[in-house]
């Protein structure tokens, strides 16, 4: 298996809509930037990966092939990938393929997603398709319903409060604020979190990220050609990818999968993954770390871009990656350590602010949630965080970490069904 | 292809064993239905039907003008081409609707028994591992299940109330949604919880079930209230 570098990307700015461009040319921008940065051509790309979610939003099927021809990347091999909320961190895997297998030697993964071509309820309808529809979706299908319920379980469970699913919001609107291409930048109070109105209990509208339009591209190389067009390429060393029942009703009650710095023992009593955890996050999780030789990430990675569309299910996630133990979720925010280490948050923590930074960039909270776009745009703000340029890109270094040496990225979809980890680090 | 990956994939498969090789052999009949391709023919003058010289046609044949769809009158256009670019982007209505004949497959039984005041799950033949919502293989061992009646009681395992949903179900705001658990069942049912307000719900509440009178032949034909 060859090894796999990527070395450069581009995002575009997030926003509700972009009725002025067409996705071929939103993901046009987000290719020439990240082909900019590295002065490539489009004839050093030997293929593509096309990565949206729904053609319900777009209305248009083979968008893929549209935009491959709109780059002019035609007859070169291109297909899409698709999978849900987690069809960002599937391309991104799908363009580490191409790489590792030898296929090609420079890839690049094209993910977008246009949603404001109905209005947000009807999007809500087209995202709850992707629950079954014969036992789910009749019911009363509504994904932060579905998202509500496990966090509900998590509190029964763990005894997490709101609060602190709250202060995920604080943290990751704040993050945004030096974040240009962030749709939803703020400064909020945790009391405003829990004040906003409520969506489906506990979840708030500011538990939830939004709908969005957007961009992003990540070009991945084998190590000759990394090596001859950047200076600072970054080596994907983990690529996990993990699989749960479509129907959170399925999900099992059996033991936790462990990882290496777990016991048996931690989890006596606990019924797993039930509704309160995320078991295809841990399995993806634990893959990536094997590939990655990461005993503890919490000791081994430096900062961490993941799927936050509910406040919830960061917390959800912190456990599933094994940054903390399951049901320590909730006092793992409060200890201070997934925030930035200088950002002011106007919050009081129990430990050392910015052990493990996780969602920098602002994460799919205040970033914006482009289904196609946001697995890749994890993996450009992974990017310029491991080479240190993000003060760069943009025009802002607050959110720069210091000397980061590796990173994971995370994407998940559907309550869980499909998740993608993979683990970033200094390649050079 | 790299030729590093042809070479890595190790020994190519053995030729047939031909006398002559194929392309030698259809030559000469590909040669002979060639010859038997009709000739091309010289382009004809346009005549009505067909190519249309618009010259000619201008006011004799037009497209009829109808009411529905978009109608715009006087979209502005300017002098100055080179103005195009800053032209604000054309938004229109398009409507799209359709029906589906959807077919419940194996699990219609769970639907006709709704229609009939029951609750059926499934059961695998093998390791008896129960769903409470049917499933007609096991996804533990692959086995076969058989259907089952599941009790008309159970607990609250997780809930929510939603006060936004999809299009669809906004007008039925608020609503409470529970994944309900049974006894001897290993997996859970989501369903409404009705007649109770979010302060009135808790994880582990015994529920039971209750039926639409007029079945829609749909999961929500079923529900729960406090029992
Ligand atoms: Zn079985």
């Amino acid at each position: 298996m060859n090894e796999v570098y990527m070395i450069a990307g581009g995002v575009t700015k997030f926003a509700k809509a972009h009725p002025e461009k067409s996705f071929q040319v939103l993901v046009k921008e987000a290719f020439d930037y990240a082909l900019g940065d590295v002065g490539m051509e489009t004839k050093d790309i030997d293929g593509s990966v096309s990565s949206y979610f729904s053609d319900h939003f777009l209305r248009q099927l083979m968008g893929g092939a549209m935009v491959q021809d709109y780059l002019g990347l035609c007859p070169k091999p291109g297909h899409r990938v698709e999978g849900g909320g987690a069809t960002g961190g599937l391309g991104f895997q799908a363009a580490w393929r191409e790489i590792a297998s030898g296929r090609m030697k420079c890839c690049a993964a094209l993910g977008w997603e246009t949603m404001a071509h109905v209005n947000t309820w009807k999007g809500n309808e087209f995202i709850a398709l992707a629950s079954d529809t014969n036992f789910d979706y009749p019911v009363g299908g509504f994904y932060t319903g579905y998202y509500a319920m496990m966090a509900v379980r998590h509190m029964h469970e763990f005894r997490t409060t709101p609060e602190q699913f709250a202060m995920v919001s604080v943290k990751n609107h704040k993050n945004a604020e030096h974040n240009p291409y962030a749709q939803y930048p703020g400064t909020y109070t945790v009391k405003e979190v829990r004040s906003a109105p409520m969506v489906s209990y506990p979840l708030t509208l500011l538990d939830i990220c939004t709908m969005s339009e957007g961009a992003a591209v990540a070009l991945l190389c084998d190590k000759d050609t990394a090596f001859s067009f950047a200076k600072r390429p970054v080596r994907i060393t983990g690529v996990g990818t993990g699989t749960d029942a479509m129907r959170m009703a399925d999900r099992p009650h059996g033991e936790v999968m462990l990882l290496p710095h777990e016991k048996k023992s931690d989890y006596a009593h606990l019924k797993y993954p039930g509704v309160h955890s995320f078991r295809a996050g841990r399995a993806a999780s634990r893959m990536a770390y094997e590939q990655a030789d990461i005993k503890n990430p919490l000791e081994e990675l430096d900062f961490v871009e993941l799927h936050d569309a509910y406040t919830s299910s960061e917390i959800q996630t912190y456990e599933d990656m094994g940054l903390c133990r399951y049901g320590e979720g909730g006092p793992f925010v409060e200890t201070g350590a997934p925030f930035m280490p200088k950002v002011r948050y106007g919050l009081e923590f129990t430990g050392e602010q910015g052990v493990v930074p996780v969602n920098p960039s602002g994460g799919l909270l205040a970033c914006g949630h482009p289904v196609g776009a946001t697995g890749l745009m994890q993996s450009v703000f992974a990017l310029w965080q491991l080479q240190g340029t993000v003060g760069k890109h943009f025009r802002d270094d607050s959110l720069q970490l210091k000397d980061p040496r590796r990173g994971a990225i995370h994407s998940h979809a559907g309550t869980g069904t499909y998740v993608a980890v993979s683990v970033l680090e200094r390649g050079w | 292809m790299s030729k590093k990956i042809q070479k890595k994939a190790g020994k190519s498969p053995p030729r047939r064993p031909t006398s002559r090789n194929r392309t030698e052999t259809l030559r000469p009949a590909l040669e002979k239905a060639l010859r038997r391709m009709p000739k091309a023919k010289p382009a004809k003058r346009a005549q009505g039907v067909g190519t249309v010289s618009a010259g000619n046609l201008r006011g004799k044949v037009r497209l009829p003008e109808t009411e529905d769809g978009n109608s715009a009158f006087r979209i502005p256009f300017p002098k100055d081409l080179a103005h195009l670019d800053g032209m604000s982007p054309l938004v229109i209505r398009w409507h799209y609707e359709m029906e589906y004949l959807h077919s419940y497959a194996q699990d219609s039984p769970f639907f006709a028994g709704l229609a009939n005041g029951r609750l059926l799950g499934t059961r695998c033949i093998h390791c008896r591992y129960t769903f409470a919502t049917p499933k007609g293989h096991c996804m533990r061992c692959g086995e076969k299940t058989r259907w089952i009646e599941l009790p008309l009681k159970g607990k609250v395992h997780s809930w929510t109330t939603c006060y936004f949903g999809s299009q669809e179900f906004l007008k039925e705001t608020p609503f409470n949604l529970v994944l309900v658990e049974f006894e001897g069942a290993d997996t859970l049912l989501l369903s409404r919880l009705v007649g109770v307000g979010q302060d009135g719900i808790a994880v582990g509440m015994e529920v039971k079930a209750q039926f639409r009178r007029n079945a829609k032949l749909l999961a929500s034909d079923v529900y729960f209230v406090p029992a």
